[in-house]
């Protein structure tokens, strides 16, 4: 079997498992957020008549309407607070985006079946957990019955081979996937990304991957956990169990397997408005930029601040160019604070924003206005999803943020590395 | 029976359910449903009317929202030449039919058709599109209106309410 039917056989308490089958699988635990999650699922629970399955397998956090600075919003932030409260779950206030807290705060492990209220609930996937986005009715669903259906899918295997050059990141690996595959090359199926390159990732930057197999249309992103997971799960108090267990077998059939070379591969650009536009920098290099946008599950951790601040340190952006950064996490943040990294940020004049989704959903008073031309380091660059419908957003790596917001135009970050 | 509005590949969640509208009420919500990206549908699609769209259909952010609007504005459903796995599975647990398209001919934009769920078909006067069936479980969780009510006639069997 592939590493997704092992996860799926194990919470459908099969011995195997098939591709096409439809199973109903226990859930290990369910992540909910402020948008999705009270506001939307305890109507259905209400009329359901039933209370949740189980308390201590439900963690809610609040991201997509911190800081709460509207009346609409502030509204959605106290109704979360008062059913956390009442109902008693885990709750992550105000600590940063669900994707990159819920494994901070070691609620993701080798082996679980998860599933979150969220689409790019496939970020658990890099730990070699079943992790996948569903609704807020479905979560309803789940929350009172701690079950869901799920048709096995399919493994597509993404093997990438070689070793990154330097100034080149996760971020350019998923973006050019988007590229050659599209945005449905996934089919919603389950992805494993594998190779050399991959096992050389850090946590962060596997996560970047598995959170944009969305943007491929898959599932699921898995990554079979390795020691950098056991220690990244146990360092952040969780379980890592028998991780050395989930893996593929080495002859379990997939359905399609796509190659990659890391070493050849350039900084990515997508040009609006999909991730699927992606191709090398140069061919958008030279388009002008009023925003550079450093934010995002996808591209405002920990690692992804350094790289910015990596390039931007002793710089000021271009004239007529602002930077807004939206560290994903508070503890990213302060990580980045005790590094010296948001100094770096301060001094050139960006503007910080609170530790939640903010414009990469749409949301929050700092959305781009008509015809603000846009480079972000988040997954998704569809026409009115970051503001105005005429803004324009590509999409890049925080390296290549960086370097295009000191030349106000989409710029290679290689030029501004030493070593690359 | 109803219009036929004919939309291209990847329509996004955040087109049928734009961000800037999602605190607002549903109905509000629905009024903007792909304002940005076909006014013409914004303004006009209401009871009856079906969509035909091209592939990956409700790509992007998991807000059931996107198929709720749909829902709300009393379509017939959305048949496409494929789908988004996560809006697939929202507009079934809200009882909002979507079918893949097999074979046949596509109506044209403006014509009236019937999306018969039981049969798998989507008729109309200029012939009628073959749909792949879903399996018996998911048609009858659309027959009882979606999810919920199905998890109360559930739960009611099983005693727990």
């Amino acid at each position: 079997m592939t590493l997704a039917e092992k996860l799926i056989a194990r919470a459908a308490g099969r011995t195997t498992v098939r591709p096409g089958e439809v199973v109903t699988a226990a859930v290990d635990l369910a992540m909910i957020h402020d948008s999705g999650g009270p506001r939307r699922v305890e109507p259905i629970l209400k009329r359901l008549g039933v209370g949740l399955w189980d308390r201590d397998r439900v963690v809610l956090i609040s991201d997509h309407y911190i800081p709460g600075d509207d009346p609409d919003g502030a509204a959605i932030l106290r109704l979360t607070r008062d059913w956390a409260q009442a109902h008693g779950v885990t709750f992550h206030d105000g600590h940063g985006i669900c994707h990159v807290v819920l494994p901070e705060r070691g609620h993701v492990a080798p082996g679980r079946f998860i599933v979150g209220g969220d689409s790019h609930s496939p970020t658990g996937g890099a730990f070699g957990a079943y992790m996948f986005g569903v609704g807020a009715t479905e979560m309803a669903g789940v929350l009172a019955t701690g079950e869901i259906w799920i048709r096995v899918p399919e493994t597509i295997r993404l093997d990438w081979q070689g070793a990154l050059p330097r100034g080149v990141v996760a971020k350019d690996m998923i973006l050019a996937m988007c590229g050659r595959l599209g945005m449905d090359g996934g089919r919603y199926q389950a992805v494993e990304y594998t190779g050399p390159a991959i096992r050389a990732l850090g946590m962060q930057e596997r996560m970047t991957l598995s959170n944009m197999a969305a943007e491929l249309g898959a599932q699921a992103g898995l990554i079979a956990p390795d020691e950098i997971t056991a220690a990244y799960v146990a360092a952040a108090g969780g379980e890592a169990g028998d991780w050395a267990d989930w893996q593929g077998d080495a002859g379990a059939v997939v359905a399609e397997r796509h190659d990659f070379d890391a070493a050849t591969l350039a900084p990515q650009v997508a040009a609006p408005h999909s991730p699927a536009n992606a191709s090398d920098v140069g061919d958008q290099a030279g388009q002008a930029l009023d925003v550079v946008y450093i934010g995002a599950c996808t591209g405002a951790k920990y690692v992804d601040l350094r790289a910015a601040a990596e390039i931007l340190r002793g710089h000021r952006p271009a004239k007529g160019v602002q930077i807004l950064v939206a560290p994903a996490s508070v503890r990213d943040q302060a990580r980045a604070e005790a590094e010296g990294i948001m100094a770096v940020f301060e001094a050139a004049g960006a503007q910080i924003l609170p530790n939640a989704c903010g414009i990469c959903a749409g949301y929050g008073s700092a959305r781009l206005g008509a015809d603000i031309r846009c480079l972000s380091t988040t997954a998704r660059n569809f026409k009115g999803r970051m503001g105005d419908a005429s803004a324009r957003v590509w999409l890049a790596s925080p390296y290549t943020a960086a370097a295009s917001a000191i030349e106000g135009r989409i710029a290679d970050p290689r030029n501004h590395l030493e070593g690359a | 029976m109803g219009r036929v509005w004919r939309l291209g590949d990847n329509i996004d969640t955040d087109a049928l359910a734009p961000g800037r509208f999602m605190h607002r009420p549903i109905a509000e919500l629905a009024a903007h449903c792909l304002i940005d990206v076909a006014p013409d549908f914004a303004a006009g699609a209401g009871v009856g009317d079906v969509i035909v769209a091209g592939r990956n259909f409700g790509m992007g952010s998991s807000r059931e929202q996107a198929a709720q609007a749909l829902k709300i504005r009393g379509l017939q459903g959305v048949v496409a030449e494929s789908f988004a796995g996560i809006f697939h599975r929202n507009a079934i647990n809200l009882g909002l039919p979507v079918f893949t398209i097999l074979s046949g001919t596509l109506p044209e934009a403006g014509a009236e058709a019937t999306l018969d769920a039981g049969a798998a078909r989507l008729r109309h006067a200029g012939g009628e599109v073959l749909l792949d069936p879903l399996p018996d479980f998911l048609i009858e969780m659309i027959r009882d209106g979606g999810l919920v009510p199905h998890l109360e006639k559930r739960l009611a069997r099983e005693g727990r309410r």
